[in-house]
């Protein structure tokens, strides 16, 4: 099931607010909309509310109130299991660092949502999880370590291989969660290309979260936290 | 399937913690189970003390003390038995044969037991095990005797010794020895991890013959006794015995037969069923098995907190873990299942390591057992309660396992994706 198109909404917040205890609100956004296809970059300082707004965008989080509308559904009328399950099968999630399980090796630590997730297995339209696997570490230039054991790899190349995580059976978003605040600069630019890249092939609408703001200028738009969330 | 392989992949990750924790699951059980095999053997052993004896017939008494004097060589007859009485058992058409005992002597706290060779050659122990001679042979003349394995250990003796009898039980040197008329042994029984061992064995007649000439239980004055060479077998005449063994033609008759003796005129006798008897006996005793049995399932407890408390700590160190499964579109219930199948896993691979463990030192140490201890450990399939307490042990494991996730459960539900370092 493809549920989004390059030209609507990929996600929508109306009047949103949220509490990790009572009386005590860390977001309040009345309006966010984010269009399908869109690389839309997200910052603030720490403890601005950034990994809050993702976990409502996610699901794991549910607004106290208002509408937090992703394809097309309401994430705040779901069950519990329906939006985890709905976030396995449409949402791709990269972390700032320890990415991955540490148990597993690259390629069962990039195949693991679509082992998860059947709606997401059945979009790599038949192609055999190891294969789906291979051609997108390729893309990422990761496609030598497939076997390797995730405790041996450098930071840079854990991040593509959560970024290889991320993107297989091509979600129809992808949220990165300051995934190059421990890279170095050269690193910085070329994970970021290649995000880039791959998600335009997959038209997966990207939200990267980040306090760096010379990352800015590679973006579509660009959106302050703490302007819109009238909590802060 | 994919969190069962999540679960072994991440206990195969923390291997030396695993190791441990199924290696002490597998001690408390292969202990669990061990008490179980040794419990059973014991009782098994126990009640084939005797075999093949249908019934063991005294003076009208207690069962128990029937039991213990005619079988376990402890306490003592409050009657005696007519020889006149025995006989017309023996011949009874429904018998197919009787051993005789005459008790009452010792040598040096060990028993003497009179009997004949029917002894030798009907008595049957752990089902079908006869007696046997590590050398020499059985007592053919009044003044020979054969002795048990223990009573040959204990006290050093070789065939051809000669050994005086005291009237009476009692350990050491008796008050009244039957000096006049020693005993010469003719025969060693090899061990039987019984009763048997603990007893020297002598003709009916030779039992008699020591207390020729006697009077009012006190010997006979110096010079009017007869001399030992001058008492032949054939001369001495049974007037009585303690106890009798008896085998019945068929097993429909042993209850007839007990009956009938039973209700004996006029002389008093009674009649017990060795296998019924016995299970009382053991029953008196059998407490130490149960305290035994309490300690072992306190074991086992400690062995499962063990897993609880390496499961536990290590959750901190996972909340990661967590998170990214939650990332990747795993629920709170997947958590918790990932972790109850880790602590499930790790009791399964502990019990059936623990149960190899147990059956495989039994197996290596069942004739050595036996030989020493007369325990016959039984390599069999675990019977219902082995079953229940392996069952017991996983479900304990699976359980155990929902306080960790139960942890991890509400971790998961407050970290969401955040970071927790």
């Amino acid at each position: 099931m493809r549920v989004t198109n390059t030209t609507g909404t990929a996600m929508q917040l109306d009047v949103v607010r949220f509490a990790y205890r009572k009386g005590r609100e860390v977001l309040r956004i009345p309006n966010l909309t984010i269009s399908a296809g869109e690389r839309l970059f997200i910052f603030g300082p720490s403890g601005s509310g950034k990994t809050t707004l993702l976990g409502l965008l996610a699901g794991v989080l549910r607004a106290g109130s208002g509408a937090v509308t992703v394809l097309g559904r309401d994430l705040t009328a779901m069950k519990p299991a329906e939006r985890d399950a709905f976030r396995g099968a449409h949402i791709g999630y990269i972390f700032q660092l320890f990415n991955l399980i540490p148990y597993l090796d690259v390629l069962d630590n990039i195949v693991l949502p679509c082992r998860l997730s059947a709606e997401r297995r059945r979009r790599l339209n038949g192609a055999s999880l190891e294969a789906a696997a291979r051609r997108v570490a390729e893309h990422l230039g990761i496609g030598a370590l497939m076997r390797e054991n995730v405790a041996r790899l450098s930071v840079g190349q854990q991040q593509r291989v959560a970024a290889a995580r991320s993107l297989i059976g091509t979600p129809e978003i992808v949220i990165a969660d300051e995934p190059t605040s421990s890279l170095d600069h050269d690193h910085r630019e070329k994970f970021i290309e290649l995000l880039f890249s791959e998600c335009r092939e997959a038209g997966s609408t990207l939200i990267f979260v980040s306090h760096d703001r010379t990352l800015m200028p590679l973006f579509d738009r660009c959106v302050s936290l703490p302007d819109i969330n009238e909590a802060a | 399937m994919l969190l069962l392989s999540l679960a072994y992949q991440s206990l195969r990750h923390r291997k030396l913690t695993s190791a441990l924790t199924v290696f002490s699951i597998a001690l408390s059980v292969a202990l669990l189970v061990g008490v179980e095999l040794v419990r059973m053997g014991a009782r098994e052993s126990f009640s084939h003390t005797i075999s093949q004896t249908d019934l063991i017939v005294g003076a009208r008494g207690g069962s128990l003390q029937l039991l213990l004097y005619a079988v376990f060589r402890m306490g003592s007859a409050t009657n005696n038995i007519t020889y006149e009485s025995y006989r017309q058992f023996a011949e009874h058409p429904a018998v197919e044969w009787t051993i005789p005992y005459s008790l009452g002597d010792s040598h040096r706290g060990f028993r003497v037991v009179g009997t004949t060779g029917d002894f030798y050659t009907r008595y049957r122990f752990r089902r079908d095990r006869r007696i046997e001679f590590t050398a020499g042979h059985a007592p053919e003349n009044v003044f020979q005797v054969a002795i048990g394995s223990d009573v040959a250990a204990a006290l050093g003796y070789r065939l051809g010794d000669a050994v005086t009898l005291t009237h009476g039980v009692s350990s050491g040197r008796g008050i009244l020895d039957h000096e006049d008329r020693p005993f010469k042994i003719c025969g060693i029984l090899q061990r039987t991890a019984t009763p048997v061992d603990r007893s020297l064995y002598v003709p009916l007649e030779g039992m008699e013959a020591m207390h020729l000439d006697w009077g009012d239980g006190a010997p006979p004055l110096p010079g009017e006794a007869t001399p030992a060479s001058k008492i032949h077998k054939e001369d001495m005449k049974i007037k009585q015995i303690t106890a009798f063994l008896l085998r019945a033609k068929s097993r429909i008759d042993t209850l007839r037969l007990q009956r009938e003796i039973n209700t004996n005129e006029p002389e008093a006798l009674m009649a017990v069923i060795p296998g019924v008897a016995l299970g009382e006996l053991w029953r008196t005793i059998g407490y130490a098995e149960d305290a035994l049995a309490v300690v072992t399932v306190f074991v086992l407890v400690v062995g499962l907190l063990g897993m609880l408390v390496s499961l536990y700590t290590s959750l901190n160190e996972r909340r990661r873990e967590m998170a990214i499964l939650r990332a990747i579109g795993a629920g709170p219930r997947n958590i918790v299942f990932l972790l109850v199948a880790e602590s499930g896993l790790l009791a399964l691979a502990g019990t059936v390591l623990g149960v190899a463990l147990v059956y495989g030192l039994t197996w290596l140490s069942q004739p050595a057992v036996e030989h020493h201890f007369g325990l016959f450990l039984p390599v069999v399939a675990p019977t219902p309660t082995g079953w229940a307490y392996m069952s017991a042990v996983v479900v304990a494991g699976l359980l155990i396992g929902f306080v960790p996730a139960v942890k991890a459960y509400r971790n998961a539900l407050a970290d969401g994706l955040g970071i927790r370092l």
